[in-house]
């Protein structure tokens, strides 16, 4: 049984079609990144599974229950971190984790232990007294997502968990999140953020106005872009692309070439095709990777 | 997954009560951070009442000492503006990530609120009495007895919180924290329209009326005439007014949260 599972999910605000028919399902264990831009959807698929917005058609299920029938069961299964760091400035950390403990329903002695190990393993321990507004961007995002894992939930949400950090508190939530996932817990993380799909993510799927427009591990939407290449620069400024497997013997090959055949380099490089490339590929963006690629293809 | 199931572990009163109680602890606690509020509370009616009573009182003829007579409408403004500043913590939980929070977890939403009114009503007890002593320091001389206190303590509470629960609507439509504070503003004018500062037949026709049929003047001539035994008490007139806010408001703000919310 799936631990995620949306069918036709379909949802509208006024004639805005936010979601038109998404279709998604996730493992246990499993970390799913819904990548897509702003305004594709990402935040609406995550309020109609963590029961906040109801879909005006189409089926939510998280852990086996059904999101709009069975609200209360489903909320027993996971955890929210959205966009807004959700927790209170004008408390300390440990009052933060507390609060939540109680409206978590956990009995107080495990509320308060629980918040104690959390705060250590979030590295929040020395700032645990402190009032959150004088936390940085990423303590309270750590936090946030402490907090979301008060109940030990066995499915996660994370909204863009790291939108507008710097890139050391970024590297550092990547690491909590492989930590978590190392305990079987299965995510789904919405990220504009391509790398971030890359470094956490088992699949991906690419959300683009309110439908999945590709699904597949970050390797096979990669393979469907197209292959390596070398590119060179050449002494007039010209710049020529070769199709490479990407492997030392290849390379070694396609430089006796170039030497052979004379070219004057000034520069080069291997070129792998990022999720970048896919993406905007697939959103009919081409960006300029994309079409080099093209070009080396005819 | 035992621990969400409400029957065997839940607390005595039943969940309902233990969130809202976790919830007051926490607007309280919030309180105690930002005395500013607290502060902007009790600084504002001072400043208003030295106003009135120093500067335009001199020039005000209401058939008493203008000090007892302007008194109950000053506490009522600072009560007013006390319960109003609610909007603004409400809406900062609401545009803020906390009110997604707290629906995504297996409590009563709705609890929420509950606890920035029991704060109101804490914080405007705390203030309402600085600022009646600050009065009997301008020269305040009520002759009322410990009933009269004890019946004007109700209405002062029961007219903050029918104000308070208004302004939880105002904070829940709002779309910023900001937007909600311009409500204090509103209310702040409400007492000026009203037999607060000047007798209602001193104004103009149009404004006469409005004086004498919105809330604060029949609230603040009761409180008067319960204190200072002045002018005419309309005790069901002033009950009856903000019951029915309250519950409009009351209802209002489950209707609101719902829609907000959906």
């Amino acid at each position: 049984m799936p631990m995620i599972a949306t069918h036709g999910v379909h949802k509208s605000y006024g004639r805005t079609h936010v979601l038109r028919g998404v279709d998604l399902a996730a493992e246990e264990g499993e970390v799913l990144a819904l990548l897509g831009p702003n305004g594709a959807g990402k935040t609406t698929l995550v309020g109609v599974l963590a029961t906040l917005v109801r879909p005006d058609a189409g089926t939510a299920h998280v852990g086996g229950y059904d999101v709009v029938r069975e609200p209360q069961r489903a909320r027993t299964v996971f955890s929210l971190t959205g966009q807004y760091a959700a927790v209170d400035d004008l408390l300390t950390g440990r009052e933060n984790l507390r609060l939540m403990a109680r409206l978590a329903h956990l009995p107080t002695a495990v509320g308060r232990r629980r918040a104690d190990e959390l705060l250590d393993v979030f590295r929040l321990a020395d700032a645990a007294d402190r009032l959150v507004r004088t936390y940085s961007g990423g303590m309270r995002r750590r936090l946030d997502l402490a907090v979301s894992l008060l109940t030990r939930p066995r499915v996660i949400f994370l909204d863009e968990p790291t939108t507008g950090l710097d890139p050391r508190s970024r590297g550092e939530l990547w690491q909590v999140v492989r930590d978590v996932v190392g305990e079987g817990t299965t995510v789904l993380l919405t990220t504009q953020y391509l790398e971030e799909a890359d470094a956490l993510a088992d699949r991906v799927a690419v959300l683009d106005r309110g439908s999945v427009i590709a699904e597949g591990t970050a390797a096979e939407l990669k393979r469907r872009v197209g292959t390596a290449h070398l590119e060179l620069e050449l002494a007039g400024g010209e710049v020529r692309h070769l199709p490479t497997d990407g492997s030392v013997a290849d390379g070694r090959r396609l430089l006796a070439e170039v030497e052979a055949a004379g070219w004057e380099v000034r520069h080069w490089r291997l070129v792998t095709p990022t999720l970048d490339d896919v993406f905007l590929a697939l959103t009919g963006e081409a960006s300029s990777g994309a079409k080099d690629l093209q070009e080396v293809a005819a | 997954m035992t621990t969400h199931t409400t029957a065997p572990g839940a607390p005595l009163g039943g969940w309902a009560l233990a969130d809202t109680r976790a919830l007051v602890g926490r607007t309280l606690r919030r309180a105690l951070r930002t005395p500013d509020t607290l502060l902007m509370g009790i600084a504002l009616p001072v400043i208003i009442m030295a106003m009135f009573v120093y500067v335009f009182g001199g020039a005000i003829d209401t058939g008493m000492a203008y000090v007892d007579y302007v008194v109950p409408g000053i506490v009522l403004l600072c009560a007013g503006y006390g319960a109003s500043t609610t909007a603004v913590g409400v809406a900062s939980d609401m545009t803020g990530g906390l009110m997604n929070r707290f629906r995504s977890l297996p409590m009563r939403p709705a609890a929420a609120l509950t606890g920035h009114v029991v704060e109101s009503m804490a914080r405007n007890a705390v203030s309402t009495v600085l600022v009646v002593g600050v009065a009997f320091a301008a020269g305040f001389r009520p002759d009322a007895g410990p009933g009269g206190w004890l019946a004007t303590a109700a209405l002062v509470a029961a007219y903050v919180l029918a104000l308070t629960w208004v302004a939880v609507c105002t904070g829940i439509v709002a779309s910023s924290p900001e937007a909600a504070s311009a409500f204090s503003f509103a209310i702040m004018f409400l007492p000026y329209v009203s037999s607060a500062f000047v007798q209602p037949e001193t104004m103009p026709r149009v404004l006469e009326l409005v004086a004498r049929y919105q809330p604060v003047t029949p609230v603040t001539d009761t409180v008067r005439a319960w204190l200072t035994g002045a002018g005419q008490a309309q005790p069901w007139v002033a009950f009856a007014w903000c019951a029915g806010l309250f519950l409009v408001a009351r209802v209002g703000a489950v209707v609101l949260f719902r829609r907000r919310t959906r």
